[in-house]
């Protein structure tokens, strides 16, 4: 139920400005709320005065079971002038389909952009039961206005069981907002996600720089949120043979409920460029390498190896690397196949930002340096050196073997 | 005008160990500490305060009586008066109702702040929600992973520079408005012992439950929408294979049947 307290409200028009539904107008000079009101809650915290609260109260059981499905947020990236959706959408998909059979829902994908949203219907192929596409020139870009709008009003409607985010970076200023809007219990950056017995979400995540794992349940709140991170779950081949729907959301946006504006952008990253989330092999570099220098060696080795270069907070900071390139806790989460650290000791919010890497390979001249706790191959020694050598094999090798399968 | 800092006093997490036993963590002997990226956001309101004048930092934190030695830090660094937001009530407080209760206490008794700056993340949690979700409870803009932050058009204008996934931005807001730093400026690491003294002589206000004008059922344990059912230690990863590199070719060779044996190259 949403109530207005007429003796506060001042007629400012900012909630029928923000309003994603068009259902509450100021006439009279007081606002008034019509029947179409979903009670998202967008101009409850918007409103100057604090004139409108919605009286809200924990859900029975049964009012439990009207929450249905599984849902998750398509973040996309632009690539050629077209908004594609990010490769951790699929692992989404991929752990979004085993949670919506195990509860024997549907699994649907939200959209958010503009006229350039690609061709969709690969997330049909990964798992996607419907994709719901919210399309509006004010969604050209990621703002947390829009989109949290956008997204709560949504929910409000459709009223799923479970909804996913990645834990990126605008996953994790994203789902906040939505939680705090619509009175959700929110789990951050889980690594495990599965239905117990009673048809409840157990989000499990790391804490306390990882020394700790916790299981996590919301309860008496619908739909269960939680971010996740990338490159924890694996997804297989599409299925280009599976079915499913597209249907539109319709989006009401207005200029004034966006409260950011951007005055400049600077691009250290071309977006042809694998970016160090996406990459499948890692070559990092940190303090051991150095001098900025010898990062040359490191990016010829990552060449070499089919992979991308990134590195530590510490060479970060002495500008060696831009900070898109930055793995850790204040940087960004990788999941590659191969991770190799080149003179990085690994503190806790290093090794909490790669550990997740499917093979790692170490080589500092510390043996107690806390890296080796998680390799899998440690090398104790002259970092630089070894590299050196390593290149200069694995060339040798390339020659030889070029010419041979040529001819075959 | 007044900047509200939010902070958090946290473990030192590098010396964190877990009992294998019970695997819960032992937390004794394990120094607590602000939050690193709350301090860079305190640092951040300082640097304003050097640059413009005029600005008031007031930081405030919610956790045990003991949370007070956090709060002595940021006087010690500069701010003018800490707020404690201290009660058993409270205890239990998962983000969503830590944010409502710092939402109530700020509107309560700092309303007419002008700017919110927090930091990332705490480094316990690492959840990086309250931010946010503090934001969404005030009503008002967020900015996050700043770096930097200047006021233009005569403080009516806040402008920062945050580091987004492809590079960074520069985004203007109109205060009042919410900011999450990432990075600060690292002007100082120790204070002067007269900095030491004058926080003594600073204002410490603690707050409980009865201060605020809150549901109890929206307190604490009760108040949150989110439960830990479980709490286990991680799987400990295969023992590594550590190889002596005082000979570098040897190394590499071994480097390169590794990479052969898991068909990397």
């Amino acid at each position: 139920m949403l109530k207005i307290d007429i003796d506060k409200c001042t007629g400012c028009k900012i909630c029928e400005k923000i309003c994603p539904f068009g259902a509450i107008f100021v006439g009279d000079k007081v606002a008034q709320v019509q029947d179409n009101c979903t009670l998202c809650g967008a101009c409850e915290n918007s409103c100057p005065v604090g004139a409108i609260s919605i009286e809200r109260r924990q859900i029975s059981e049964k009012e439990l079971r009207l929450f249905s499905g599984v849902f998750i947020w398509s973040e996309c990236e632009v690539k050629e002038e077209k908004l594609f959706p990010k490769k951790l959408v699929k692992e989404l998909l991929s752990q979004g389909r085993k949670l919506a059979d195990k509860l024997d829902q549907e699994l649907s994908v939200v959209v958010l952009g503009d006229r350039r949203l690609a061709k969709l219907e690969t997330l049909i192929a990964y798992g996607a039961d419907r994709i719901i596409r919210c399309k509006h020139k004010l969604l050209d870009r990621f703002t947390t206005d829009s989109f949290t709008n956008v997204i709560s009003a949504l929910i409000s409607k459709e009223k799923p069981s479970v909804f996913l985010f990645g834990a990126t970076p605008h996953g994790r200023e994203l789902a906040p907002r939505v939680a705090a809007r619509l009175h959700l219990g929110l789990t951050a950056d889980c690594t495990g996600l599965e239905i117990n017995d009673n048809g409840e979400l157990i989000q499990t995540r790391p804490a306390f720089g990882g020394n700790i794992m916790a299981s996590i349940v919301s309860p008496y709140t619908r739909p269960q949120m939680a971010t996740v991170r990338p490159n924890v779950f694996s997804f297989g081949e599409p299925d280009n043979s599976r079915k499913g729907e597209i249907v539109d959301f319709k989006v009401v946006l207005s200029p004034a409920a966006i409260r950011t504006k951007v005055v400049a952008i600077e691009r250290l990253r071309d977006e042809r460029e694998v970016s160090i989330e996406d990459a499948d092999i890692i070559v990092s570099a940190g303090r051991g390498c150095e001098s900025k220098e010898n990062l040359k060696l490191i990016q010829e080795l990552a060449d070499t190896l089919g992979g991308v270069m990134a590195g530590s907070r510490a060479i970060v900071e002495l500008d060696w690397l831009p900070h898109t390139k930055q793995v850790g806790q204040s940087g960004i989460t990788v999941g590659p196949q191969l991770y190799i650290a080149v003179g990085i000791s690994g503190a806790i919010q290093h090794l909490v930002g790669m550990s997740s890497a499917k093979t790692i390979i170490a080589i500092n001249k510390d043996p107690d340096a806390p890296i080796f706790k998680v390799a899998d191959l440690g090398i104790v020694g002259d970092a630089l050196e070894i590299i050196h050598i390593l290149i200069r094999k694995l060339r040798k090798q390339r020659a030889r073997e070029i010419p041979l399968r040529s001819q075959s | 005008m007044k900047i509200v800092i939010c902070v958090k006093q946290v473990p030192e997490i590098t010396d964190v160990k877990i009992n294998p036993e019970t695997g819960t963590l032992i937390r004794e002997g394990v120094a607590s500490i602000l939050n690193p990226f709350c301090e860079y956001a305190i640092e951040i309101g300082l640097a304003l305060r050097r640059d413009y004048g005029d600005i008031e930092i007031v930081p405030i934190s919610m956790g045990p009586p003991q949370a007070k030695a956090a709060l002595m830090r940021c006087l010690e660094m500069g701010a003018d008066r800490a707020i404690l937001l201290s009660d058993r009530k409270f205890a239990g407080s998962d983000t969503w109702a830590t944010a409502r209760t710092m939402a109530k206490a700020i509107k309560t008794m700092e309303g007419d702040f002008d700017l919110i700056i927090v930091g990332k993340q705490a480094i316990d949690g690492d959840t990086a929600q309250v931010g946010p979700e503090l934001a969404e409870f005030l009503g008002i803009p967020q900015i996050m992973y700043g770096v930097g932050v200047e006021l233009t058009h005569n403080k009516k204008r806040v402008r920062v520079t945050r580091e987004i996934e492809i590079g960074s931005e520069i985004v203007e807001i109109k205060p009042p408005g919410l900011i999450s730093v990432s990075k600060g400026p690292m002007i100082r690491s120790v204070s002067s012992f007269q900095e030491i003294l004058d926080a003594r002589e600073k204002e410490l206000r603690v707050v409980t439950a009865s201060d605020l004008n809150i549901e109890e059922d929206e307190l604490g344990l009760k108040g949150s929408p989110t439960q830990v059912v479980k709490v286990f230690p991680p799987q400990v990863k295969k023992k590594v294979e550590l190889i002596d590199g005082t000979e570098p070719q040897g190394a590499a060779e071994k480097l390169i049947g590794f990479l052969r044996e898991r068909d990397f190259i």
